[in-house]
């Protein structure tokens, strides 16, 4: 709780006014609104699962954040922690317990009373060695077990075997199951329920009629009375369903889709501004690659990839690949992470002429506008990149021909994904990879696999039994310093010096940072967009349809 | 009677063999293509080192193919499917909820290309004209260039049926087909000396044309089966229809092996069902008129 | 030649002449991008406008053009040929022969071949010449691509097989592969040209449609599949007819091919 800076307070402060003004604007609209209604939009896949603690892909999150309750809620808008289930909480100076107090009275959506064996539950099912689900794995910092202790109906600690590091905020991915309910994981405490599932086309959600959220005026809370969710994975046809006014919010709009809308509709497109998201360009690294030798030499110089990364016109990939919807991106932190975010750091200008001096002091020489390594050979790699991702594909051609200026031959090939990920997970057969990285959590240990070079997802040279580099052997130690630090300003130090190694090394070189853009229908009162996922509908408990 | 019980099992053990071979293949096929031990989630930071390893292993328990083939064929024998690996449901649900919506799409479907191509190419034949002929090939044309996502997204717009895209991607083959083979026999020296005579064209059509072109028809009958059970994949896709079609996309983009193997057989199986049925019925007809 | 036939001609010979003089026609090629002026409209310096990177439309058509106009007919041929030799022997050899070949045609027409190109990509090294990759590409279609003709075809040459004219030939003491090729082949025509006529577009969009697999033509070479494959965020076509060119000139060099196959065809028949 404690962990912003004065810097992000006043933001934060900034925000909950905000919040305070669109509440306030929700409880209007809902007086003069009548209660009910649906809402309607589209999941991109199928949920994989329905079972809070296994999800582990984008729409099963959805679904686990719209019917979950959890203990403690990181709002969405002002990135605080705000208690839900947990009246309080206190986590021990040493990092390693958590203590809660917890609403009386609550219900989960069958009737079945909540209380502190409820969560006593939740936690041993999610710790369970053999689950393997990425929110179980963010609570596991050492080996042992973890215990849990029930005091009374409203009151459990849980003590975890070595510190985790922001252990309050993880459990805003902890959805509380019931020990009792013969409904299993289909019983929650989240404001819906799911209603009714037609595999492959729609599932729809009910209002929790035992939800214990009332607004100003006592009324229960959800005002929905349900949420229609259709399984479509194509873009187009979600924007179509949209303007036809069939679907009432579009998450994640692509810049295209944004301008197109708000051509004829402005007031349903909002932009959020820079969201965590980045995408990212890196050199094959690995020692076990089978990629010939000289080239191995030019990725693994610090020198080359700095020269690509100066060489690149990140304006140009935001302006004509995100329609402005997209900022450069320096640094492995967006400026959207308002606290972790590192303010010494300075954006990359593009200076074809810099990049190809710096090229030129470390051995490369232009030959009939071709550039040649020291040894003579032309320099040409590839980029790979997952097909279908249209600004993806858009971005590796820019930066091929902003690398031609410079002399260097670039092929693009796009791969389906899993042949993607084979080459850069198992066979380590691809020069360069254009991907994104999809940031959920706030907190730089959510990163932790990407950042320590032993790790399997430290993807330019992954699993490395001692650090190969110096600069990677001061990442894993500032890592771990700033994982066992509890001191928040101790660990945006570390953090900071990470930031700043990245930024000097470019083992990812990041390109952009998309903005958050949405759409809204008009007939949908209360929404605020933000940022954060899921964007649009957060606050989905306090949404209105208009005429319902 | 007896060898013809003969020969229908014989037929049959060869249909049996075909499916097997069939499954057998796609499974292969699955197997040694990149990206079958890969996950997606594999990419999750989240996930620590015991995770990721365990979401391999669970991959490579297909890692024989004989095995797992093997393996699989018992458990068919005893009508188990399997289970998605993607979906992490049984395939036999998978398959039992969703084929009902392919089965209708498809038979809409190939109903609507059937009359479409037979209307244009009889009246074509009748006709005789190069500007009408020109006219349909503009138009067979038009819809054999659109690509098939396109299509399946004006449906989306204009709220058509997804069958009546299935349509209009099957019928442009399956009319340039029947119009070549149908002028083919209308130029028969025997049907044009029959005009010449000045006989009506419904009895040249029906005593003279159908009987020379019925084998060809009657083929193209049952390919046309699979041509629209390879268009109903990027239909169901982009329409958002929960069938069989989206379901093979779905799979091989997971590389679900245990659900494209049973996907694949299904295939196989309606395709050798169209395939023979179609030479059953040309025999039967041979052998009336002999 | 009929007035119809020299018009197809003429429209073929002008489009495959135009993608030859794109060099002249188009000099700012096809690559190039105007990063200022992206998804612009038709103007006098771009004459069918940009697209989304700022590339000039006009030089990715005709550029396109060169290498679909000639790689897909040259697959469709391929196909062709193989659905002849297979279908056509099939049919007219009968028996076992029949029995195994269509047993392969029905394998063939159900296995999931999407895998079999994904492995090829996996064979063919990162760093490929786009060129090597296309012509891999339009291969590998015209070796797929042969099964559903072939059935047809089977189905005819085993009606020819009982026919009168072949029962004569053989009375006349022709036999064996100069039947075939004499008296057999020449009588599938109407399945062949059907075969290939449809294999032409049909494999330019499959070209495109293998771009997710690494296939097909490397960015930042245009194709007309490409180029169709623009067509796919339809939204706003309505407003951007301009968009539309590709899909016109593909129709229209189809309908060419097919006018002047259709005479020779009648000619034949």
């Amino acid at each position: 709780m404690k962990r912003h800076s004065k810097a992000s307070t006043y933001t934060a402060r900034s925000c909950s006014k905000a919040l305070a003004v669109i509440l306030c604007a929700v409880c209007f609209c809902s007086a003069a609104l009548a209660q009910g209604g649906e809402l309607r939009f589209c999941l991109r896949s199928e949920p994989k699962t329905f079972d809070p603690l296994k999800v582990d892909d984008d729409a099963s999150g959805a679904i686990r954040y719209l019917t979950g309750g959890v203990l403690i809620r990181e709002n969405r808008q002002t990135q605080q922690l705000e208690p839900e289930l947990a009246l309080s909480w206190k986590v021990s100076k040493d990092g390693r317990q958590i203590s809660f107090r917890l609403r009386s009275g609550i219900f989960f959506s069958d009737g079945t009373p909540f209380s502190a064996e409820d969560v006593a539950y939740t936690i041993q099912q999610l710790m369970d060695p053999a689950l393997h689900s990425p929110t179980g794995d963010t609570f596991r910092s050492g080996i042992g077990s973890v215990e849990t202790k029930v005091i009374s109906a409203t009151q459990v600690s849980i003590r975890f075997p070595a510190p985790v590091a922001g252990l309050d905020r993880l459990f805003d991915q902890v959805a509380i199951l019931s020990e009792h309910s013969l409904k299993k994981e289909m019983a929650v405490l989240g404001p819906f329920m799911v209603a009714d599932y037609k595999a492959g086309s729609s599932i729809i959600l009910r209002r929790n009629p035992y939800y214990w959220k009332t607004d100003a005026q006592g009324r229960k809370l959800p005002y929905l009375d349900s949420i229609h969710l259709d399984i479509q994975p194509n873009r187009d046809v979600e924007l179509l369903r949209f303007k036809r006014g069939e679907i009432d919010l579009i998450n994640s709009l692509d810049s295209e889709y944004f301008d197109k809308l708000s051509a004829t509709s402005p007031q349903v497109v909002h932009d959020a501004g820079p969201s965590l998201d980045s995408e990212q360009l890196w050199f094959n690294q690995a020692a076990k690659s089978p990629i010939p030798g000289y080239k191995k030499n030019w990725f693994r110089s610090t020198a080359f990839r700095r020269a690509i990364s100066e060489a690149i016109n990140r304006d140009d990939l935001s302006r004509v690949v995100y329609h402005g919807h997209a900022q450069p991106a320096f640094g492995p932190v967006s400026p959207a992470n308002k606290f972790w975010f590192d303010n010494n750091l300075k954006p990359q200008t593009y200076d074809p002429e810099t990049a190809l001096n710096t090229l030129q002091n470390d051995g490369f020489r232009i030959e009939n506008g071709t550039l040649k390594d020291k040894d003579g050979n032309s320099v040409v790699f590839s980029i790979i990149t997952n097909a279908g991702n249209k600004a993806r594909e858009r971005m590796a051609v820019l930066i091929q021909d902003d690398l031609q200026k410079i002399g260097i031959h670039v092929n693009v090939v796009t791969l389906d994904f899993p042949s993607l990920i084979e080459r850069m997970t198992q066979t380590f057969d691809y020069e360069a990879i254009l991907l994104g990285l999809t940031n959920v959590d706030l907190d730089p240990n959510g990163e932790m696999n990407v950042w320590l070079s032993s790790s399997e997802n430290h993807q330019w040279n992954p699993s490395q039994k001692v650090p190969e580099t110096t600069w990677e052997a001061e990442m894993d130690r500032l890592m771990r310093a700033q994982a066992s630090a509890s001191d928040p300003n101790k660990r945006k130090e570390a953090f900071d010096r990470v930031q700043e190694i990245v930024a000097e090394q470019q083992p990812f070189i990041f390109l952009i940072n998309k903005n958050a853009l949405s759409a809204v229908s008009t007939s949908i009162h209360g929404a605020a967009p933000v940022i954060l996922s899921p964007q649009t509908y957060w606050n989905a408990e306090w949404l209105t349809v208009a005429g319902k | 009677m007896h060898s013809l019980k003969r020969k229908i099992a014989a037929h049959l053990a060869l249909v049996a063999a075909i499916v097997l071979i069939g499954g057998f293949l796609s499974a292969t096929l699955v197997r040694l293509a990149p990206g079958f031990d890969s996950d997606e989630r594999e990419l999750d930071p989240r996930l620590n080192a015991e995770s990721v390893q365990a979401l391999r292993d669970s991959r490579r328990q297909s890692d024989n193919i004989f095995r797992f083939y093997f393996h699989y064929m018992i458990l068919a024998a005893h009508g188990d499917l399997g289970q998605s690996l993607a979906l992490g449901q049984p395939v036999r649900t998978l398959l039992r909820d969703r084929a009902p919506l392919t089965a209708r799409l498809i038979a809409i479907g190939l109903s609507l290309a059937w009359a479409f191509s037979l209307t244009l190419a009889l009246s074509a034949a009748w006709l005789r004209l190069s500007i009408y002929d020109t006219a349909t090939t503009i138009l067979s044309g038009f819809f054999l260039c659109m690509p098939a996502a396109v299509l399946a997204l004006l449906s989306v717009l204009w709220n058509a049926p997804g069958s009546l895209v299935i349509a209009l991607i099957v019928f442009p083959g399956t009319y340039r087909y029947t119009r070549n083979v149908l002028l083919k026999a209308y130029y028969q020296p025997h049907i044009l000396a029959a005009r010449a005579r000045g006989v009506g064209e419904a009895r040249i059509l029906f005593w003279h044309v159908i009987p020379v072109i019925m084998p060809q028809l009657l083929a193209l009958g049952g390919v046309s089966v699979s041509m629209a059970i390879g268009a109903a994949i990027p239909v169901e896709a982009l329409c958002g229809l929960a069938g069989i079609g989206q379901l093979a996309w779905q799979s091989a983009m997971a590389r679900d092996l245990p659900l494209l193997v049973n996907i694949t057989v299904l295939v196989t199986l309606v395709t050798l069902l169209a395939n023979s049925s179609a030479d059953v019925i040309g025999a039967v007809i041979r052998g009336q008129e002999v | 030649m009929s007035l119809g036939q020299r018009l197809a001609c003429a429209v073929l010979v002008l489009v495959l002449g135009a993608s030859f003089a794109a060099n002249w026609l188009a000099p700012a090629g096809y690559a190039r991008q105007y990063r200022d002026a992206t998804d612009a409209p038709p103007s006098h310096t771009h004459w069918l406008g940009t697209d989304e990177l700022g590339r000039d439309r006009f030089a990715r058509v005709l550029y396109g053009t060169r290498i679909s106009l000639l790689l897909a007919p040259a697959a469709a041929l391929l196909s062709t040929l193989l659905a002849a030799l297979i279908g056509g022997f099939a049919g007219y050899a009968g028996g076992a022969w029949k029995r195994a070949a269509m047993a392969i045609t029905d394998l063939f027409l159900s296995l999931p071949w999407l895998f079999l190109l994904i492995t090829a990509r996996a064979l063919l090294p990162l760093n490929v010449s786009p060129v090597v990759s296309v012509v891999v590409t339009f291969l590998l279609l015209g070796v797929l691509g042969w099964s559903s003709a072939a059935r047809v075809l089977c189905a005819s040459a085993s009606s020819l097989r009982s026919s009168d004219f072949v029962r004569q030939a053989r009375a006349a003491g022709i036999h064996g592969r100069r039947l075939f090729w004499m008296h057999v082949l020449p009588n599938l025509k109407p399945v062949l040209f059907a075969q290939f006529w449809i294999s032409i577009p049909v494999f330019i969009l499959s070209e495109a449609n293998l771009g997710i697999l690494g296939l097909g033509v490397a960015e930042p070479m245009p194709s007309w599949g490409s180029l169709l494959k623009e067509l796919e965020g339809l939204v706003s076509v309505g407003e951007e007819p301009w968009r539309l060119v590709p899909l016109i000139l593909l129709v229209i060099v189809v309908t060419s091919f097919q006018i002047v196959i259709s005479n020779q065809e009648e000619v034949a028949a």
